[in-house]
Formats: structure tokens, C-alpha cells, sequence
């Protein structure tokens, strides 16, 4: 019997037209695969909080395998002895038998938090670099306000998830959240009695929280996550100016291989330093908080870090109450401020932003091509400002901390804080906005007269000029002056950086290319190495 | 039965009730004798009890509160004044401290202090363990107070789980729940409890030193006191934190702090390595 031949390189060809004719998938296939990414480290962050959302994903099954979210009272009987005999909650027995009992809980446990503190941090920084670099700019709004939503849908998966184990420090964090929501004017009691489902803490929240953070807020992130990534494919990613990049094109890599090989090898990288961290590094240790209860709390008890800057401005906030006479006497707690007004600002300033600046600017154009921050200065200001208000807040969230652990008074740490609140962003601002200026007057300053030598010439009558060397061929200036353009991107500053070539010495960690060896001849002696250069004096001009 | 309700109502309303019968003189007369020897009792027990005029120079102190008071009067009686009494700006009066306060504050080093500020803190101490001891049984026999009981070991069959409970309602407020300590107001703060021994954790609590509440045997037993003292020393400093470095267990601070330093810096470095091979 004659066997047919089985010609294996043939073989994948084969199964791709068989798909395609059962499918038609190659024409899309071919658009997606061909699609071209601009490639720069900064289009990266985004990506850390994506991939941080897949590992939230992949650790927070695991953990719901093993989590009973009930509030039901039981005696702990688990190997954690200083807690044996203690009654407690099921859903702070499960936390504690995830962390002792079942194997590798813990360090899915505390990959699932560092996964949750690096995806609120990735968006952050996410977030900075679009702002700073104006990736907002129309046609890219929608995309602006859908981010700062997944800041506070992150947010709210974050406070659900802290308050889940019931520990003795979600308890209390849970306890500051009703307090918030009973300080809103009119509805505030009508809102906290229906989410506790009566008076605090119920019986009731913990299974409430659980369905929120397991079902509906993840699934309002991946729809939230969907819509991003989609509005960044049709909207194509925006590109730095430089050579041969316009606002009508991208300039980059092709989705396949290069760029889906890239982003395959950096969700690695972001599940490795998770994974490191889940190992290395302790977090929320809520065996020694205890379980939840009313008469429990402990100094330094802070919320995560993205929820530290309400902290901060509740400790910040003097005691301002403002009572109504209506009726029996109607009081605004003045909890209600900075807990309740300021995130309600800050939401409404921010999603708001791109508009804002397009009107202050009346630039009502399509942007495609990034600014840098110093061509904006007025932008790159304003954001130091926030960030300056944000990183007061935050400190002051952990205000106590910093004054035990320096020993700094916690009433002059109030008072920094307070201070600090309305100095800091204006000083930032100005700080930022001349840096700003002081950084494009330099580029505009190479352009026009050359790269700094550091050679030093001494003229006839005795003055000192540096020679620097033009950018672009004289035309008829006297002095070698050439007409450049400022187009808002690097201008070399140094002898070796002119040209095209890019670094003399390639390798990023260390050079991975050695000098070639001088060749040795026989009967010559070997090259020597080339003399030290020496320092030019004031004599001969070399220009 | 008159009488038994007699007996009942109070003395005065029995001194008001009485028949008017008696005439004013007898009745100032009475009064006269009671005076006097109500009087004379007084003089009486003063003379008994008041010590001469030498020995207030010299109290009955045993050998170990003389050298005491050797040591007071050399290092502690700047700020604390001649036999304990205390000086008005400086350092209080130490009558009825006790010597669990004594031992508190000078095996841990807090005094003599070095400054006048908000707080204390814990230094090497001065005093050896038998001159603390000395000045401890010195300030006793001036005007009494608590004392910590006998021996080094005070959580003898201390309830870790129970010691754990109570830690949580009473020390953690302030010391913090891993007994790290944290802030009070102006500069004041309650300290870190890794580096105290049993008995200064007891001594503490029964003298509450500074700006600590004080917890009698009336609001925590002795042995709930050793049931707190197991707790902190075998618990919170032998934990031997499963999940990894503990990053100070300062809580969410540090760990915010270290999803930036660790995490991004990580990865901000891999993404422009990433992006650096093209």
C-alpha cells in the first residue's frame, strides 16, 4: 500500500485556508494583525493596569472557591492559635482559613491586594502620562472621561474587596463609609439603612459587598476596559512628532509578530512582580486586626492608598458644622465636605477637563500627535497642581504614621497638612510653569545658535565665547546661523547625539556590543591606545 | 417598733426630733462637753501619731529604701524635690506613685529624663535592676501604691486568645493592633511594645506612666493582665509574619508606598526596556 506523503511544512497553510474558507476570517484577520503601534515605553503603563486586572481576575476566582461571604457567627477552630475560640464572622473564619489552612491561599491572597494596589497605581500613572502629554485632546474625550470612570469603578472594587474579610480594620473602614453616607443632606439615612439593609453594621453587608465585587463591578470594569481598548483601536494611538510622523499617520510597529510578542513578554513581566510581591512582601495582616467589632479599632488604621486622599482631607477639615433652623434643627456634619463634595468635585473637574481646555484655547482641532509637556505649559502646571493636592491629601491620610514614625507633633502635621493644602498646588504651578519655559527656551536656543561644544575661545580682545556647532547649514547668516523649525520634540544637546545614529553603545542593562580589538600584525607592535585627550587651551582655534 | 424606726432615721434627723423638754441651759452645757472632749481626742491622737521634730529628718526607712533615697536625692531630686514631694513646673510629686511606677519609668530608661518635652522616651537605663529596685522600695515606703507582683515571668498560663480579645479592646486603640504604637495629640504618642519586658508591660498598666489610662486589678484582673502581657510577647514580637517582610506593619501606608517604589519602578524599568528593543 503506498503512503501518501505528508508534507509537514505545508501543514499550517493548509489549516489557515481551511479555516478561512469555513469562516472568511482572514481579511479582518489581516487588518488586526497588520495594525501599526506607535512604540514608546510611556504607551506601556496602561497595559500594567490591564495586565493587573487579568491577574485580579485570575487570583480573585481562586479566592471565591474558598470564601464564604456570610456574616453568620461561628467559634474559630483553625490553626491560627492566638484566635482559637474566638467568635467571629464566617466571611473573617474563611479569610483566615484561606490565609492558614488552604494551600498557597495566602499568596493568592496577597497577589489578589498588590494586584488591587498595582491596578489603582498603573491607572494613576496612566492617567499622568495622558494628561501630561495631551493624549485627551479631541478626537480622544470619550476615552478621557471612560479612564477617569475606571479610576473610581477601581475605586469602589477596592473599597468592597478591603471591606470583605471583616477583619477588625475593614470594620472600621466600613464604619467611616456609613458615616459618609449618613452625613449626605436629606437622603443620607434613607441611603445607609438600604445598603446595610437597617442600622450599621447589619447582618446583611458583607453578602452585599461580595456580589458587588465579584459580579457587577467587575463586569461594569471589563465592559468599561472593552470599551477603552475598542475606542483605542478605531481611534488609532497617538504618536510622539518627530521625523516622518504626521497627524495622519502612525508611525510603529505591526500588531503581529512584533508587537503582540512585546505585550505576551510584558503581562509575564507584571504577573512576575505580583507574584514577587504576593510572595515577598506582607500585606494586610488581618490575623492580627481580629475580628469586627464596634468596640475595635486601632491607631494607624488607614484605608489603601488610592482611598488615603479622602482620609487626609477628612483630617484636614476643621470642625465646621452648619446647622439649618428648619423645623426641629437640621445639621450638615462637616464630614459631609470632604468626604462627600470634593470626590463629587474632583469627578466632575476631571472627566471635564478636556473640554475645558479645548475652550480655553479655542482649539477645536484633531490631535494626533503628543505634546510634550514643556510645549504646554500651562497644562503640565495645572496637572502638578493637582498632583500637588492629591500627594498633600494622601500624605495627610497618613498623617499619624508620618508623626509617630518622625516624631513630628500630629497637631503640627494637621496644620502642614492644612497649609500645605492651599500653598502647595499654586507654588507647584508656578515652579512647573517656568521649568516649563526654561526647558523650550533652551530647545529654541539650540536650534537657533548650535549644540554647546565646551570648547572655550578666546577672541582678540581678550572676551571668551563658546564655539558651538549649528544644527543646520548656514544660509548667508555671518555667523553659521541656521533657520529650524520648532517642532516639539528632542533637540540634540550633545556633540555624540547629532545624526541619526542612535547611542553609540547598544544595550540596555549593560553593552551588549564589545569595541572591535585593534588587529595585531606581525612584526608591528601592538596599537596603542589612542593618548588622553587634552585640555584646549585658549591658543589655536579650531573653528 | 418606734424605737426600731428611731434607729433607722438618720443621727441628725434624731438630734432634731429631740423632745424640746431640756432647757437651753443643760443643753449648752452638753454641747460644752462634747466640744471639749471632742478636743481632746484630737490632741490626743496628734500627739500619738505626729512624729517628733527629729524624725521628720529621719524616717523609719528599711536598708533598701536608705539607699534609695541616697540615689533620689542625687538624681531625682532636681526635678522631683527633697523626699519626693515634687517641684511646681519641673516633676510631679512621686507621694503615692508607688513603686510599679518607679520600676516602670527607670528599667526603661525614661528616667531621668533627658529633656523637658511632650513625652518620655525609652533610653538605656541609668539605674542597675537593684538600684531601681532601691529607689522602687524608697518611693513605696514614702506613700505607698501599687506594686508589680514577684518575678521576671508574668504571663504564667496567660490566655493568648483571650489576652488577644482584650488587647484589641483596650491597648490597640493607641499601641496599634501588631503593638507598633502611633500618635496622640501635641507630640505625645503612645510607644512601640516591642521592646518592653513583662514587668515593665505590667508595671505600665497598673500606673498607667504618661499619657496611659491607668488599669487597676478592679478593670483588669491580674491574671487578664497576664492574659495581654502573652498576647504582646509571645503573638505580636514572635509573629513570625507568614506573608513575607511585614514592611513595619504600619499598615496601608507602607504598603502604598511600596505598589510605587516596587511595583511601578519594576515596571516602569521593564516597559522601557520593552520598548527600548526595536
Amino acid at each position: 500500500m503506498k503512503r501518501r506523503k505528508f508534507d509537514l511544512a505545508a501543514t499550517p497553510g493548509k489549516a489557515a485556508a481551511g479555516v478561512d474558507d469555513r469562516f472568511a476570517v482572514a481579511t479582518p484577520l489581516r487588518k488586526l494583525l497588520n495594525k501599526v503601534f506607535p512604540d514608546h515605553w510611556s504607551f506601556l503603563l496602561g497595559e500594567i493596569a490591564l495586565f493587573s486586572f487579568v491577574v485580579l481576575l485570575l487570583t480573585g476566582v481562586f479566592l471565591t472557591f474558598f470564601f464564604e461571604p456570610a456574616m453568620t457567627e461561628v467559634v474559630y477552630d483553625g490553626s491560627y492559635a492566638p484566635l482559637q475560640g474566638t467568635p467571629m464572622s464566617a466571611a473573617y473564619a474563611s479569610s483566615l482559613d484561606i490565609s492558614f489552612d488552604v494551600r498557597g491561599g495566602l499568596v493568592m491572597r496577597q497577589m489578589h491586594h498588590w494586584a488591587a494596589l498595582l491596578f489603582m497605581a498603573a491607572i494613576v500613572v496612566h492617567m499622568l502620562r495622558i494628561f501630561f502629554t495631551g493624549a485627551f485632546r479631541k478626537p480622544r474625550e470619550t476615552n478621557w472621561i471612560i479612564g477617569s470612570l475606571l479610576f473610581w469603578v477601581g475605586f469602589l472594587a477596592g473599597f468592597t474587596g478591603y471591606s470583605l474579610p471583616d477583619d477588625g480594620l475593614s470594620g472600621t473602614g466600613l464604619r467611616i463609609a456609613s458615616a459618609i453616607m449618613l452625613s449626605i443632606p436629606v437622603i443620607g439615612s434613607w441611603v445607609t439603612s438600604s445598603i446595610f439593609g437597617g442600622e450599621f453594621p447589619g447582618t446583611i453587608i458583607i453578602s452585599r459587598f461580595f456580589i458587588a465585587h465579584v459580579l457587577l463591578i467587575p463586569g461594569l470594569l471589563v465592559a468599561l476596559i472593552s470599551v477603552h481598548l475598542g475606542l483605542v483601536f478605531t481611534q488609532k494611538h497617538t504618536q510622539w512628532p518627530g521625523p516622518g510622523r504626521t497627524n495622519n499617520n502612525v508611525v510603529g510597529e505591526r500588531m503581529f509578530p512584533r508587537y503582540a510578542l512585546k505585550q505576551g513578554g510584558f503581562f509575564m513581566v507584571v504577573f512576575g512582580v505580583i507574584a514577587l510581591m504576593g510572595g515577598l512582601f506582607q500585606i494586610n495582616p488581618i490575623w492580627l486586626f481580629g475580628p469586627y467589632e464596634a468596640w475595635v479599632v486601632s491607631a494607624a488604621s488607614q484605608p489603601d492608598w488610592y482611598v488615603m486622599f479622602l482620609d487626609g482631607s477628612t483630617r484636614l477639615m476643621p470642625a465646621w458644622e452648619i446647622s439649618i433652623p428648619l423645623g426641629d434643627g437640621y445639621v450638615i456634619p462637616p464630614l459631609f465636605w470632604p468626604t462627600v463634595v470634593l470626590p463629587g468635585i474632583l469627578v466632575g473637574l476631571s472627566t471635564m477637563y478636556p473640554f475645558l481646555e479645548a475652550r480655553q484655547r479655542k482649539d477645536y482641532r484633531s490631535h494626533n500627535l503628543l505634546e510634550r509637556p514643556r510645549d504646554a505649559p500651562a497644562r503640565t502646571a495645572v496637572g502638578a497642581m493637582a498632583v500637588a493636592f492629591y500627594i498633600v491629601l494622601t500624605l495627610s491620610g497618613a498623617n499619624d504614621v508620618i508623626a509617630d514614625k518622625f516624631q513630628i507633633s500630629l497637631n503640627a502635621m494637621t496644620w502642614a497638612g492644612r497649609i500645605g493644602l492651599l500653598v502647595a498646588p499654586p507654588l507647584a504651578y508656578y515652579v512647573t510653569y517656568r521649568l516649563c519655559l526654561g526647558l523650550q527656551q533652551h530647545d529654541r536656543e539650540v536650534l537657533a545658535h548650535g549644540v554647546e561644544t565646551g570648547i572655550i575661545r578666546r577672541m582678540p580682545d581678550g572676551r571668551f565665547v563658546e564655539v558651538h556647532q549649528p544644527l543646520s547649514a548656514s544660509n548667508g547668516h555671518a555667523d553659521g546661523h541656521g533657520q529650524l523649525d520648532y517642532v516639539g520634540w528632542v533637540v540634540p544637546k550633545k556633540m555624540n547625539r547629532l545624526g541619526a545614529l542612535g547611542p553609540a553603545i547598544r544595550g540596555f542593562f549593560y553593552p551588549i556590543e564589545k569595541p572591535v580589538e585593534a588587529p595585531v600584525s606581525p612584526g608591528h607592535p601592538p596599537v596603542e591606545a589612542r593618548p588622553e585627550r587634552e585640555e584646549v587651551g585658549s591658543g589655536e582655534s579650531r573653528h | 417598733m418606734t424605737s426600731d424606726n428611731d434607729r433607722r432615721r438618720g443621727l441628725l434627723a434624731r438630734l432634731r426630733e429631740r423632745p424640746a423638754a431640756r432647757s437651753r441651759g443643760r443643753r449648752r452645757l452638753g454641747a460644752a462637753v462634747r466640744l471639749i472632749a471632742a478636743l481632746m481626742l484630737a490632741g490626743g491622737a496628734y500627739t500619738v501619731f505626729a512624729p517628733g521634730a527629729q524624725a521628720q529628718d529621719n524616717p523609719q526607712l528599711t536598708g533598701a529604701a536608705a539607699e534609695g533615697k541616697a540615689l533620689f536625692d542625687v538624681s531625682c531630686v532636681t526635678c522631683h524635690g527633697r523626699n519626693a514631694q515634687g517641684v511646681e513646673g519641673r516633676g510631679p510629686s512621686l507621694i503615692g506613685v508607688g513603686a510599679a511606677s518607679v520600676e516602670f519609668q527607670v528599667s526603661s530608661g525614661r528616667m531621668p529624663l533627658a529633656r523637658q518635652e511632650a513625652q518620655a522616651h525609652r533610653k538605656p537605663p541609668v539605674f542597675t535592676d537593684e538600684q531601681t529596685r532601691q529607689l522602687a522600695q524608697y518611693i513605696q515606703e514614702l506613700g505607698g501604691g501599687p506594686v508589680v507582683p514577684e518575678g521576671d515571668d508574668l504571663r504564667e498560663d496567660g490566655n493568648v486568645a483571650a489576652g488577644g480579645e482584650l488587647f484589641r479592646i483596650n491597648c490597640s486603640q493607641c499601641h496599634a493592633f501588631g503593638g507598633g504604637g502611633g500618635a496622640l495629640s501635641s507630640g505625645k504618642f503612645a510607644p512601640s511594645l516591642h521592646p518592653a519586658t513583662d514587668r515593665q508591660i505590667y508595671a505600665a498598666m497598673l500606673s498607667g506612666p504618661q499619657n496611659m489610662p491607668v488599669f487597676g486589678d478592679n478593670q483588669l484582673r491580674p491574671e487578664q493582665k497576664a492574659d495581654i502581657i502573652a498576647y504582646i510577647q509571645e503573638t505580636l514580637k514572635h509573629d513570625q509574619d507568614p506573608g513575607g517582610f511585614n514592611l513595619g506593619r504600619y499598615g496601608p501606608s507602607t504598603e502604598g508606598l511600596a505598589i510605587f517604589l516596587v511595583g511601578i519602578v519594576a515596571l516602569v524599568f521593564a516597559s522601557l526596556w520593552i520598548a527600548g528593543k526595536s
